[in-house]
């Protein structure tokens, strides 16, 4: 009873007192909308990462020639990755696919049209590892691979750069200085910051090492495809094994090779995303504050304006707790009307502006936070306003003009 | 303290001190009021009425003496047991209403039965409006009557809780004189129905309708006066229900 008619009273003085309840509730307002939409924001992002790292393909590991945390990169000493480690590594038990990969960034020309791209010496299964589809012809075959084949697959962006609206399989381009022909376009995937995997063109390995990169042992990386996720720390440990065994390295030895698996970029990914996060939400926390010293700010206000309505409540019985109990929950209603206000003006903000390539991801664990620092807001920024409210003298307060 | 006293103090002083002078606003005073009395107390300005009021109502204690309220020690209280003393014992009627501005005739009277927690609040507070002749107004708020209307307001507030002691300071100052006896006569009812009402006042025809007077001056009790029962007359009360 006395809890609605605290509520009733509250909600009145503000109805009174419209223009200045709307600006003190402003400061939550666009607090709280800043959290939410930095939240959903910082959540997009770590989504899209995650999504993306994902699309690349499923329980993947990528081995690399060399060790960071040993020798420069350039230390001769150093064994390469071969063709031989890719095949000693397909026989690892839960290995789906294996592809030996070697790259360069090179111009690639059809007709009068020019553009410089990534071009990926592979085996066929590398389509099948990184979740590629082919949307026009197919992919070269292992045939290809033996024949060392002048044969190419384009991704969908070259094929747009080179060829416009044209089709572009059996037309003939040439990469670097040699001719290839298009047998298959892919499917796009869709640009993520400065890679773009529909802007790249897949050669047989055989053919991009003799050919093109003049080299016929070292490859870029081995990318291959586990199974099922739980095996892909048993065959990371496996194919360690494997390659130190090829390379002869002995006890003691560092590794001279690098293995990264999915399941680590996965976390990190998640381990960036969440601090990107966190970080929005300190930032827009601090508009909260802001939001919650006005709220103080106003609640003193109050507090003196009403000093003589203190000193009737106080006449008529009402006790310490009566008079906190009530100032708080008025700042709580303040800020938790704030709070939700904000709320849906974030949810709204989050869907609209799009940062770059990702748009905001509300989750109802954010609304449920935000309405709790809302809360907790008002409480603790109402506390003091109302103490000093609690603590009056009666006498005093009904005496005041 | 025997059945009839309500109230009892002895000795009581309270002192003021300002800078470095001490102000005796009350000075040694004893006083006893019975049950169903009704008292004024009056004095020139500054002779310590409103002080004696605030103490004799527990929103402020004596710095020394005592005072026995319905055989409670009140004098050695404080803080939240005054409250609680206030909103059981004591009703206020103040010279300026003191009504809560944004709530109704009804939950203006409902709030001390509030803040004890009592339940029957709504139905208590209809009872104590239709008492001082206000049931048709219960929902208009203090901006929305007149004066006289106000101050029934703030005696069914008083009286709500059915206290030991009605507290009123100057409750006609801030009434034109017809109003004014209309409310000095629902004073009169109340006191007849049983209530005990002490009224300050330094209005002498207000002192008259009460059955003792007693004055104060420089915080000192100097005389108490024994007025003869008021005889009311009967159009009053028509005057009454249209204040
Ligand atoms: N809070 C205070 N601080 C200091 N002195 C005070 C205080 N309250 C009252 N006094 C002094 O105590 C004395 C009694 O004051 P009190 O208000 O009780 O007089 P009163 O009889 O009610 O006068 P009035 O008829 O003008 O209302 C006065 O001298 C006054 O100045
Ligand atoms: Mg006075």
């Amino acid at each position: 009873m006395l809890f609605w008619t605290t509520i009733k009273i509250a909600l009145r003085s503000m109805l009174a007192n419209k223009l200045r309840a709307i600006l003190t509730m402003l400061g939550m307002i666009i607090g709280v909308a800043a959290v939410i939409a930095m939240l959903a924001l910082g959540n997009g992002a770590k989504k899209r990462i995650l999504g993306w790292v994902s699309r690349m393909g499923k329980n993947t590991i990528t081995i690399f020639p060399h060790n960071p945390k040993i020798a420069p990169v350039l230390n001769g000493s150093a064994d390469p990755l071969t063709i031989g480690d890719a095949r000693a590594i397909l026989k690892i038990p839960h290995v789906k696919y294996v592809s030996p990969v070697v790259t360069a960034w090179q111009p690639v020309k059809w007709g009068g049209n020019f553009t410089t791209c990534n071009i990926v010496g592979c085996a066929p299964t590398y389509i099948k590892i990184h979740d590629f589809k082919i949307q026009n012809g197919a992919m070269f075959t292992d045939y290809d691979c033996q024949d060392i084949a002048s044969v190419a697959v384009i991704g969908p962006e070259t094929a747009e750069r080179l060829f416009g609206s044209q089709d572009a399989i059996g037309r003939t381009i040439t990469v670097s200085t040699v001719r290839f022909k298009v047998v298959g376009v892919l499917v796009p995937k869709g640009r993520h910051g400065w890679f773009d995997p529909d802007n790249q063109v897949l050669l047989p390995y055989t053919t991009a090492m003799t050919d093109l990169m003049g080299r016929l042992v070292a490859l870029n990386h081995i990318d291959l495809q586990v199974d099922h996720a739980a095996n892909l720390n048993r065959v990371q440990a496996a194919a360690q094994n494997v390659l130190r065994l090829n390379h002869s390295l002995i006890h003691g030895d560092e590794d001279d090779f690098w293995i990264s698996n999915q399941l680590q970029v996965l976390k990190m990914a998640n381990r960036i995303g969440g601090a990107f996060t966190l970080f929005l939400g300190a930032v827009a926390g601090i508009s909260l504050l802001v939001g919650g010293i006005g709220i103080m700010n106003i609640m003193l206000v109050t507090v003196t304006e009403r000093t003589r309505e203190i000193g009737i409540r106080k006449a008529i019985g009402a006790r310490r707790r009566d008079i906190l109990r009530q100032f708080l929950i008025e700042s709580m209603i303040i800020s938790l009307l704030g709070g939700l206000v904000g709320v849906g003006a974030g949810i709204v903000a989050a869907h609209y502006v799009k940062f770059r390539s990702f748009s905001g991801h509300v989750e109802p664990s954010m609304v449920f936070l935000a309405l709790s620092i809302s809360a907790a807001i008002g409480i603790f920024f109402g506390y003091y306003p109302a103490r000093r409210a609690a603590a009056l003298n009666p006498i005093e307060a009904l005496r005041y003009e | 303290m025997g059945q009839r006293e309500l109230l009892e103090m002895t000795n009581l002083t309270k002192r003021y001190r300002i800078g470095d002078t001490d102000v005796l606003a009350l000075d040694a005073v004893d006083l006893v009021i019975s049950r169903g009395e009704m008292l004024a107390i009056t004095g020139p300005s500054g002779s310590g009425k409103s002080t004696l009021m605030n103490i004799l109502g527990c929103l402020d204690t004596a710095n020394s003496g005592s005072y026995m309220l319905a055989g409670e020690d009140v004098s050695k209280l404080a803080g939240d047991q005054l409250a609680a003393i206030r909103n059981r014992r004591i009703g206020f009627v103040f010279q300026n209403f003191n009504l809560l501005p944004r709530l109704s005739a009804l939950e203006n009277v409902e709030l001390p039965l509030l803040y004890a927690g009592r339940h029957d609040a709504r139905t208590l507070a209809h009872a104590a409006l239709t008492t001082v002749g206000l049931a048709d107004r219960t929902h208009h708020e203090p901006n929305q009557l007149s004066g006289g209307q106000r101050q029934r307001v703030a005696i069914a507030r008083a009286l709500v809780t059915d206290p030991a002691i009605i507290l009123a300071d100057e409750p006609t100052g801030n009434l034109d004189s017809q109003v004014g006896r209309d409310i000095l006569d629902l004073f009169h009812r109340l006191n007849q129905a049983g209530s005990t009402i002490i009224i300050v006042t330094h209005d002498h025809e207000v002192a008259r309708h009460c059955g003792r007077e007693v004055q104060l001056r420089d915080g000192r009790i100097v005389a108490e006066v024994q007025h003869a029962p008021q005889h009311q007359p009967s159009t009053t009360k028509e005057a009454t229900a249209a204040a």
